[in-house]
């Protein structure tokens, strides 16, 4: 069963007189419990890709479904519900609340969107913090973590309310080498453990051999008709 | 709820100094209607009770047409007797009256024998006099017996007119008055003391015992100028006066006209106007506060959403409903005017505290009467500050609040 699906699925963008094609005709499916890459040069229309999965856009043409749902037909409300309970997402700049402590961070989603009890949130932050291995800094605030302490803050927060997919848009774009190879690795581990769908962006070669799947874009189109490489 | 609260309050505390310096402005102002609310309050029921309370009383009933020629103390607008019998029955049938006395108000000329001067006499019933005007005793200097505020054959001078004569109490004075037909008569009386002056109508008048005044202008039978009339609890003043108005607006004249007139201290005395002009000044002091909260938590939410756009954009990615967006927003300008509501209510209610501790001394008209005030300022006008500023600030939140749940996280996250 594919968790994403495009079909024939188009993005342009008016600024003005003139109009940006940032996805043309774009159809692809990718399976559940995949590790998948989209790479391309910059303004290939990853993130406008990223987008649309993430049920934070809507298509010009075509039809994009993820985990079952048409996301054209919903409204905001409904969208930002089902954002809630089917996805996770991991930004590139990490984007944790600076008000807020590790743990508190992580708790976020279940407390302001899930709407759960406490006896339901701890022991679900307790075991995303232990697995991500952050456990031990839940007290602190971002401003006191590098950056790839606050990338694994942000992929725990992402896990923690239990999601079918991780969006995640240039999630090492931030980081060195070594660091984002294992927020990569970690990422992996994760996949592995909790059997979630990871889909991120990446112009780092490196990187982009990870995956088990990717897609290569440039000006908005799928540039191997194949869709996927590596592995599938 | 307290979870949007409790993260509301930390985003506030995340910029102290804006967060503190509008608290402190919002604070200030709070204070500002407190303090003046109790300085003014205060200030008008001492001058209020002042007048009531040792002149006017406060209600008067009066033939009809007295009132329109007060100032000449006119002798051909008095209420008989027979009328009188009846208003004074019905005056202590009605509900509310604590007491009432009635008054034979006239002029006459004053002589120490050396000099003449003019002099506007109250012709009273001592003791019930004093169940009219409490606090009259209150402003007697110098009294002949302090037990007894007025006795048959004496008399109260003005302040103004004893010390200008030079006479004090224990001296002999004569009075001479004119009566209704023009006849003239003089009789001798003792000073019982010295009535010190107040501002406003009546304020400088003599008072001598009705039935003095009633043998010096030669009534065959008792008429009486004014009745004034205490009641029992002032707030419910205008109800007692129309429950009287009630009863003798259908007693006419054979001609259809009213008998009488009743008339409240507010339309007795010009210092209703300035009573008046103390609430429109509060007033405007607590439009100001509105203004400065609206603007102050107005201006910190516009700049709170538009630095926190790309956050913002993060919650909404991530799921946050818009309405919760909203929620945190107007939250935060609630606890902004929470937090200076109550900074306010404690400061203003202390700086009326130490006001009460000092005391305060205000010297008022041209007679340098000194009102000794005690500030205080009812609680239910504490809370009806407090509430203003919190549904201010509410009210201020709402606009940069729903802008921020109308962003799309799209356009929030690209924000730089
Ligand atoms: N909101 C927008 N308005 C106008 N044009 C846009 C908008 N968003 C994206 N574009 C355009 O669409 C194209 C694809 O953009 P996109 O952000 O998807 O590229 P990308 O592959 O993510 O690039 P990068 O690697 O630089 O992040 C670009 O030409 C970009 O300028
Ligand atoms: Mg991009």
């Amino acid at each position: 069963m594919d968790i994403v699906t495009f079909e024939n699925v188009s993005k342009t963008y008016r600024s003005g007189e003139t109009t940006v094609t940032a996805l043309g005709d774009v159809s692809l499916k990718i399976p559940r419990g995949m590790f998948t890459a989209f790479v391309g040069p910059s303004g290939s229309g990853k993130t406008t890709a990223l987008n649309l999965i993430g049920c934070l856009d809507q298509p010009t043409r075509g039809t994009v479904t993820v985990a079952g749902q048409a996301i054209g037909s919903m409204n905001r409300r409904q969208s930002a519900a089902f954002r809630g309970k089917h996805l996770g997402f991991v930004f590139q700049d990490f984007n944790l609340l600076p008000v807020l402590t590790v743990h508190e961070n992580v708790e976020y989603p279940l407390l302001m969107i899930q709407d759960l009890s406490k006896a339901q949130r701890k022991p679900a932050v307790e075991k995303v913090l232990t697995a991500v291995g952050m456990a031990d800094q839940a007290g602190k605030y971002p401003a006191q973590l590098s950056g790839g302490q606050k990338q694994r803050v942000a992929v725990a927060r992402a896990l923690v309310g239990n999601p079918a997919l991780v969006l995640a848009d240039e999630p090492t774009a931030n980081l060195d080498g070594a660091t984002a190879q294992k927020v990569i690795d970690l990422m992996k581990r994760m996949r592995d453990e909790f059997g979630i769908t990871f889909i991120f962006s990446t112009h780092d070669p490196r990187i982009m051999d990870q995956a088990d799947a990717f897609f290569h874009m440039e000006d908005g189109r799928l540039k191997d008709d194949a869709a996927t490489g590596g592995a599938s | 709820m307290i979870k949007v609260m409790s993260l509301a309050i930390r985003n506030l505390l995340r910029y102290k100094r804006r967060t503190l310096l509008t608290g402190l402005l919002i604070a200030v102002g709070v204070l500002a209607v407190i303090v003046f609310t109790g300085l003014s309050g205060s200030f008008k029921r001492a001058i209020v009770g002042q007048i009531t309370d040792s002149v006017l009383s406060h209600l008067q009933v009066h033939k009809k047409g007295y009132m329109a020629s007060i100032d000449n103390l006119p002798l051909d607008r008095m209420i008989p007797e027979k009328p009188y019998n009846k208003l004074s029955g019905i005056l202590s049938d009605t509900r509310g009256v604590a007491g009432f006395s009635p008054r034979i108000k006239f002029g006459a000329m004053l002589s120490n024998f050396a000099q003449t001067t003019n002099v506007r006499l109250n012709g009273i019933d001592p003791e019930k006099e004093l169940t009219a005007v409490p606090l009259l005793p209150s402003r007697i200097k110098d009294p002949k017996d302090p037990d007894v505020l007025l006795a048959p054959g004496q008399v109260l001078l003005p302040e103004i007119l004893a010390k200008g004569m030079g006479v004090g109490t224990g001296d002999t004075v004569v009075l001479v008055a004119n009566n209704r037909d023009g006849s003239v008569n003089g009789m001798t009386f003792e000073v019982a003391g010295v009535v010190e002056s107040l501002m406003g109508p009546g304020g400088r008048d003599g008072y001598l015992h009705i039935d003095d005044a009633a043998a010096l202008l030669r009534m065959e039978t008792i008429e009486i100028s004014e009745v004034a009339v205490r009641v029992t609890d002032f707030d419910a003043l205008t109800d007692v006066a129309g429950r009287i108005n009630q009863v003798l607006s259908p007693m006419v004249t054979p001609k259809g006209q009213p008998v009488f007139e009743v008339h409240t201290w507010q339309q007795l005395t010009p210092f209703y106007n300035v009573v008046r002009m103390i609430d429109l000044m509060t007033l405007g002091i607590k439009i100001i506060l509105i203004a400065v909260v609206l603007i102050s938590v107005l201006n910190v939410m516009i700049m709170s959403v538009y630095e926190r756009v790309k956050e913002i954009g993060t919650l909404a990615a991530m799921g946050t409903q818009p309405s919760r967006i909203m929620a945190l927003f107007v939250a935060e300008g609630f606890c902004l005017g929470l937090a200076g509501a109550v900074a306010g209510a404690v400061l203003g209610t202390g700086a009326l505290w130490i006001l009460n501790l000092t005391g305060v001394e205000v010297a008022f008209g041209g007679a340098g009467q000194v009102f000794e005030l005690a500030p205080s300022v009812a609680p239910g006008e504490v809370l009806s500050a407090c509430v203003i500023v919190l549904l201010v600030s509410v009210i201020a939140s709402l606009q940069p609040a729903a802008k921020a749940a109308a962003l799309e996280p799209v356009d929030a996250l690209r924000h730089v």
